[in-house]
């Protein structure tokens, strides 16, 4: 059966890389005792993967993997039996399981939320609720993309669905995610400072991604079912 | 949630921040106020090495089973790091806490290669804790060193409060009982030194003096104070079966060089290897029950998540259980996501049986270490691995499927001819025709890949070779041109790789390994002139180094390319490993005439060691 987990990364655990997530995982699966299923061979791995990688310095409260189980008790037990075994710094939030026609979660993303704050000392000078307003009314907002090789032009205005200042004076995104095409918040901020007219600081902001979405607008989680 | 001592800023600058925010499953976190003693365990290395080490591993479960004491955990800050803390004058800290080192009570560093010291002394500056032990306060932490390298501590001696000689499994309790009876009668940091250098194995270098004949010998090495013994003694731990072993241990959370569950199945070795520094130290061997590993094995695995299970020790299959341990560990766990990785076996159907079944033979390869070319060179060395039993073995291993075998030599031991070294590329050839004669054409699988590589001979402490002259640099140099032509020149060179690498480093580590108090000042020289992480190639810098012999007036060549008269007093003789002098000297003469030393179980030839009182002295010979 597969099985999807949600889990919120925070702390000295935002330095920990996507490699070493994945790794940090497998031993959880050992240590709690999960039944895992392995694929053949002489070094056999485990049937795990994740929606989305997150960036190193990135906190999250809506972080996925989907895994295949051979048995399984109950959402409450495995979600309490991986905390048990989990570094301060990693939480699981919610076990389900999934129907045998989900997409996987890599597959399934396409939107993505992140509040941003901006760290001490590096607050933008520029008016953020006036320029973020300003902002949004561009007809197009082009901007260069990095690929691997090449970099090429983008138009983020529809690639970008919410753009809102917080209450506690910071940002709020949702934007697109996964496959097709995967925004950066990075690069948004750095259109909108760039709107503005400024440089943004290179530790200028603390980025938390808050969920996942598929296409439809449910969060990934929402998916699967309780058990 | 602690606070790291980095902030976000260098955090995100560094390659690999991990290394320092602590916070790994199993490590152990204790409230400061209700502990007595703050131990910082050092390995003078990057993180990824010193977490390999099971030594620290073993320490620091031992200590963190005492409530009174916390025990945390430092390693080597990288290059990067290390020029953002200089700059922004940032304390070393411990990984655990987050704290300064400063504050802490002791500063243990563990010592297991000589390439090492210059990284003691970036930990000691960084922790702004003084170099030297002379200069330190009753506010500095106490500096211990332990590991091998202590069996010849002078060359660092000014830079330690006291050494720990041998295996800390025994002494660690009786001496924070006298730290903190001595604080609580409120104390100096010298009457505690007083103390402690009359525990067994403590040594206590500013306790003792050193006189030099003219010719830099030394002529006499005597106690300054009448409480420090004129003698150290190594410690043993007698029954490993008892001793604590961590069944918890700390899983990093980036990838590390052993990143897998360890089992010390024993410790010490029979063999009797001349050049061997660690044969020598560790005896005599001690065997740990197997019933115990087997309950380890199930509760590391379970306690780190690993996916990888090894065994640690010397010479595994001479291991008596070997076979029990490793079925077990293969029923047991093969197949269930953990991979069983061997330690080098000798060849038989046993391992050929296990090797099968836990790696895939296309891939793996089959290792010998002849260490010599030549019979008569082994014989010297007193390794008892013959032509036929390498011929035999790789025979069976090829018959089996296998075609890969690493071979693994010295170059520059003691007596060593031309003809010897020629031997090596002939007997590495020797298995490639063995391989094209026992196989026939349509059962290969393809060519047989022969690597065979050699590393320089470095005459240590404690080894019947500690009297024997090194070679240069420029003989190292020309042996392995000469054998990387002879290897051309051999019938089946396309299936044979030769490896070697630069003799520039074993140079260092020759003078380093038995130098004496006068390399000290080479030491701080050259770290001073920016070496650090010297086992590094990419950091090494054999010009700085050779710039602060000179500047030191200090001779390579008296330290290394001399050999020692049979009565020479040594600058480490005042250890007593067991093992005593006069057997190291007939092992030496032994050497010299060729004569092969039997190994513990097939006859004892009386090293000392029995003095012990256990392990294979003991075992009842059938
Ligand atoms: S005393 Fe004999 S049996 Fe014991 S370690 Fe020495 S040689 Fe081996």
């Amino acid at each position: 059966m597969k099985l999807r987990i949600k889990f919120r990364k925070y702390g000295v655990m935002k330095f920990i890389g996507h490699l070493d997530m994945m790794r940090y995982f497998q031993k959880v699966m050992r240590r709690a005792d999960i039944d895992i299923a392995y694929s053949g061979g002489f070094s056999p791995h485990q049937i795990m993967s994740f929606a989305s990688p997150l960036g190193v310095g990135l906190m999250s409260n809506g972080e996925y993997l989907d895994i295949e189980v051979h048995s399984w008790t109950s959402s409450d037990q495995m979600l309490f039996y991986m905390n048990q075994v989990m570094a301060e710094g990693v939480e699981i939030l919610a076990v389900r399981k999934l129907p045998d026609n989900a997409k996987n979660a890599m597959s399934s993303v396409a939107f993505a939320d992140y509040t941003i704050q901006f760290r001490e000392g590096y607050e933008p000078s520029f008016s953020l609720s006036e320029i973020l307003t300003e902002f949004l009314l561009q007809p197009q907002i082009l901007i260069e993309k990095q690929t691997k090789k090449s970099s090429r032009q983008v138009d983020l205005k529809p690639l970008i669905q919410k753009l809102l200042l917080t209450k506690d004076g910071g940002v709020f995104m949702r934007v697109s995610a996964g496959s097709v095409e995967n925004i950066k918040p990075e690069l948004v901020m750095d259109a909108v400072y760039h709107f503005a007219g400024e440089e943004r600081g290179e530790f200028a902001l603390e980025i938390t991604r808050e969920d996942l979405y598929d296409e439809n607008g449910w969060s990934l989680i929402d998916v699967g079912e309780e058990f | 949630m602690r606070k790291p001592a980095l902030n976000d800023e260098i955090l995100l600058t560094i390659e690999k921040p991990a290394r320092y925010i602590g916070n790994e499953i199993n490590s152990v976190m204790k409230d400061p106020a209700k502990v007595d003693i703050r131990f910082a365990m050092c390995f003078p290395d990057v993180y990824e090495i010193g977490m390999s080490h099971l030594g620290i591993q073993i320490l620091y479960d031992m200590f963190n089973r005492r409530d009174d004491v916390w025990c945390e955990r430092v390693f080597s800050p990288w290059t990067d790091l290390d020029q953002i803390m200089r700059e922004k004058k940032i304390p070393l800290f411990a990984l655990e806490s987050q704290e300064p080192l400063r504050k802490f009570d002791f500063l243990g560093i563990t010592l297991q290669y000589e390439m090492c010291y210059t990284n003691i002394l970036q930990i000691l500056e960084l922790s702004e804790i003084p170099l030297l032990s002379r200069d330190r306060t009753e506010e500095d932490p106490i500096v211990i060193g332990g590991g091998p390298c202590t069996y010849n501590p002078e060359p660092i001696a000014e830079f330690f409060d006291f050494f720990y000689i041998g295996e800390g499994e025994t002494q660690y309790d009786a001496i924070f009982e006298l730290y903190k009876e001595n604080r609580k009668n409120g104390k100096s940091r010298r009457d505690f030194l007083m103390k402690v250098c009359q525990v067994p194995g403590i040594y206590v270098p500013s306790f003792y003096d050193t006189v030099y004949h003219e010719d830099g010998t030394i002529q006499s090495f005597t106690p300054n104070i009448p409480e420090a013994p004129k003698c150290i003694e190594k410690q043993v731990v007698m029954s490993l079966t008892d001793a604590p072993y961590p069944t918890a241990p700390v899983v990093p959370f980036i990838k590390v060089t052993q990143d897998r569950v360890v089992l010390e199945i024993q410790r010490g070795c029979i063999r009797g290897c001349r050049f061997c520094q660690a044969g020598m130290l560790y005896r005599p061997l001690r065997e740990k029950d197997v019933e115990v590993l087997k309950d380890y094995a199930e509760k590391m695995l379970k306690n780190t998540g690993h996916e990888e299970i090894s065994l640690s020790s010397l010479s595994s299959s001479d291991y008596s259980a070997l076979k029990e341990i490793v079925t077990f560990l293969v029923d047991e766990f093969h197949g269930k996501g953990v991979n069983i990785s061997l330690p080098s076996l000798r060849i038989d159907a046993f391992a050929l049986d296990v090797m099968s079944k836990v790696q895939d033979i296309k891939k793996s390869s089959l290792t010998f270490a002849p260490e010599a070319g030549s019979q008569r060179m082994r014989d010297v060395i007193n390794k008892g691995l013959t032509e036929d039993m390498i011929l035999h073995g790789a025979g069976m291993a090829f018959q089996g499927g296998w075609n890969k075998v690493k071979l693994y030599f010295m170059l520059g031991l003691p007596g060593e001819t031309e003809e010897d070294i020629k031997e090596i590329a002939v007997l590495s050839d020797k298995i490639a025709r063995h391989y094209y004669e026992l196989i026939p054409k349509e059962a290969r699988n393809g060519k047989v890949q022969i690597t065979s590589s050699t590393s320089f001979f470095i005459p240590k402490p404690f080894t019947p070779f500690q009297w024997a002259p090194m070679n240069t640099r420029e003989d190292f140099q020309n042996k392995a041109h000469l054998l990387n032509d002879t290897f051309k020149e051999q019938l089946n060179r396309k299936s044979l790789k030769y490896n070697w690498h630069e003799a520039d480093l074993s140079e260092l580590e020759g003078v380093f390994a038995r130098g004496d108090r006068k390399c000290a000042k080479v030491l701080l020289n050259a770290y001073k002139k920016g070496c650090l992480f010297d086992s590094w190639s990419e950091f090494f810098q054999y010009q700085k180094w050779l710039e602060a012999f000179r500047e030191e007036g200090v001779s390579i060549d008296f330290y290394n390319t001399r050999e020692r008269s049979e009565d020479e007093v040594f600058p480490w003789d005042f250890i007593d490993i067991g093992v005593t002098k006069s057997f190291l000297r007939r092992e030496w003469q032994n050497a010299k005439t060729e004569s092969v030393t039997p190994n513990c179980r097939e006859k004892c030839s009386g090293c000392g060691a029995s003095n012990f009182k256990g392990g294979v002295c003991f075992e009842t010979k059938n």
